[in-house]
């Protein structure tokens, strides 16, 4: 944006290089983006379009509201309800947990190699997820997992005789929220970094307190990336299937996990519910982002 | 702010604890094999297993064919919206974005529907076909971090004017991209290419749903049928992700800072 060379002229009209004539330009302009919009279209947008218009198509080819209205049965609803339990909970845990510790290492006055290495960790452990972070969690909150074995030799509390279980919505929220807190702390730090120290002396010199600061600059600058974030947490959440899949199996019945046996196996007996399944996923998830980018170009005026 | 000080190690501590907790108790479970005795066992036995050499095997191969196939389709879109069709880039943003929308299972039933062997396109009809679904898959999953990678990397080179004097020195588009603009982002297109190895080596949902015989299945099944051995996996699965996150880290301390910003 910045760069106002000369070279702008060039592009600007009269003085092209030959080798694009006039003529020639509009074919040629496109043909450079042409490969990505047709990988595009073909392996992104036509299949996502294909499973929409299906959910909305009988077996004869017919308009239909059939498959949505099937969507209330009780197993569905259920599955759909968990899985936006799951990844509410996990966002928000996850978010808040990651802005005290964003705050911590940007603010909290904590030497300066505690701020790189949390970042360094951030990015990996946000990166693991999957089947492998499953596995951690069984080998630490399973029946026989080292937490659940310590809690129970050295406290004497056994978590499994007081409810608790990994194969559970909580085993399965607090093991999301080993990806969400790294996440969080990722997207966010940028933004606590961004808080300019004038802010704070303008404040104190007006006479502001720490909590007035606080209160009335940092929480509402932050605020829009932060809901923002937890809005991204939640799709992200929402979408995952391999760690619920590895962790549980098919006893919590979230939604990528029925959309999964639908797929392998046609569980629900009609392949045009299984569209409509993928619909309301996409309509879940496409929400969320939706307000995602509103509350982005909201927060990234002051994030300059 | 002492008091402040104190929370902000209270809540490091804790931060670290959730985190810590887990791998050591993952490394714990994978050492306990042997009875009575710490051993690294569960590690030998998945690295003589030849299911995991195979599927291993595979997995990095897919992810090195997922990255060219990425590079190929990013590099000249990036660099040919930059240079002159920059009111296209909301629209390449906004594609960009769509696989974070979309999940990953949605996609993967799309290719299903649409490419099946009956269909006019029969990816799934044959082992290539299906092999290379899986490429196309993992491509579009890496798409929104390839992009933004490739995008960071052009804004720090003056990308007109390097295309001017490789025009006037007579050079044709595809030796501008490959030999021009390719290098001066190499670094910024490698840091994208870790990033996607680290997400494609042990991706379930494509892998499983198109029944290639990936690592991420076979992880599935053997967390499904075996005791130690998962936490094994686990634990070779994260140095994995930290190596592909240091690779990057490392790549960024020689990445140029923006050549053509003022800030």
């Amino acid at each position: 944006m910045t760069d106002i060379s000369l070279s702008d002229h060039a592009v600007a009209g009269k003085t092209a290089p030959p080798a694009d004539a006039r003529s020639m330009r509009l074919p040629t302009q496109w043909l450079g983006v042409a490969p990505f919009f047709i990988f595009a279209i073909m392996f992104l947008i036509l299949p996502t379009l294909y499973l929409m218009l299906g959910a909305f198509r009988n077996d004869a080819g017919e308009f239909t509201f059939e498959n949505i209205a099937a969507l209330a049965q009780p197993s569905i609803v259920a599955a759909y309800w968990i899985s936006i339990k799951v990844s509410l909970a996990s966002s928000l845990i996850g978010a808040f947990a990651g802005l005290a510790i964003a705050i911590a290492i940007v603010r909290g006055g904590l030497p300066e190699w505690i701020r790189s290495a949390t970042l360094t960790f951030s990015g990996v452990a946000s990166n693991f997820a999957g089947v492998p972070l499953a596995f951690a969690f069984l080998a630490t909150l399973g029946r026989l997992g080292l937490a659940t074995v310590l809690l129970n030799v050295l406290v004497g509390f056994n978590i499994y005789a007081h409810g608790f279980n990994i194969l559970s919505f909580w085993g399965l929220t607090l093991t999301y929220v080993y990806f969400q807190i790294p996440l969080m702390v990722v997207i966010i730090v940028p933004a606590i970094d961004g808080l300019k120290k004038e802010w704070g002396e303008a404040a104190a010199t007006l006479g502001a307190t720490q909590a007035q600061f606080w209160r009335m600059v940092v929480i509402p600058v932050i605020w829009p990336s932060f809901l923002g974030t937890v809005i991204l947490l939640f799709a992200n959440a929402f979408g995952a299937i391999a760690t619920a899949y590895a962790l549980t199996g098919s006893s919590l019945n979230i939604v990528p996990i029925l959309l999964y046996a639908q797929i392998r196996g046609d569980v629900l007996h009609n392949a045009h519910l299984g569209y409509a399944i993928a619909f309301g996923m996409i309509v879940i998830t496409g929400l969320a982002n939706v307000f995602y980018i509103w509350f982005r170009t909201r927060s990234e005026r002051w994030l300059k | 702010m002492k008091s402040g000080r104190f929370w902000a190690w209270v809540v490091f501590a804790l931060g670290a604890a959730y985190f810590f907790i887990p791998l050591i108790a993952t490394v714990e479970f994978s050492m306990r094999m042997r009875r009575g005795a710490y051993s690294f066992d569960a590690y030998k036995v998945v690295f003589g297993d030849p299911r995991f050499q195979a599927t291993f095997g595979y997995s990095v191969l897919t992810a090195v064919f997922t990255i060219i196939l990425g590079v190929l389709i990013v590099v000249p879109t990036a660099y040919w919206i930059r240079l002159r069709m920059p009111q296209l880039r909301p629209v390449v943003e906004f594609i960009t974005l769509l696989p974070l929308v979309i999940p990953a299972i949605v996609i993967v039933f799309g290719y299903i529907r649409m490419y099946g062997s009956n269909s006019p396109l029969p990816f799934l009809g044959s082992e290539t076909g299906a092999n290379a679904l899986l490429v196309i898959g993992y491509a579009t999953l890496a798409l929104p971090y390839m992009y933004r990678a490739v995008d960071t990397g052009l804004r720090t080179i003056d990308v007109r004017t390097l295309t001017e004097a490789a025009q006037i020195l007579g050079a044709g588009w595809g030796t501008i991209i490959t030999r021009v603009i390719l290098p001066n982002v190499l670094i910024a297109v490698l840091s994208g290419a870790f990033l996607t190895f680290a997400i494609v080596i042990g991706e379930f949902t494509m892998a499983s749903l198109l029944n290639r015989p990936a690592f991420g299945p076979y992880l599935q099944n053997v967390g499904a049928n075996r005791a130690y051995e998962p936490a094994a996996l686990a634990i070779i699965a994260f140095a994995i992700t930290w190596g592909c996150m240091s690779l990057i880290q490392i790549l960024s301390r020689f990445a140029p800072r923006s050549a053509n910003r003022p800030n």
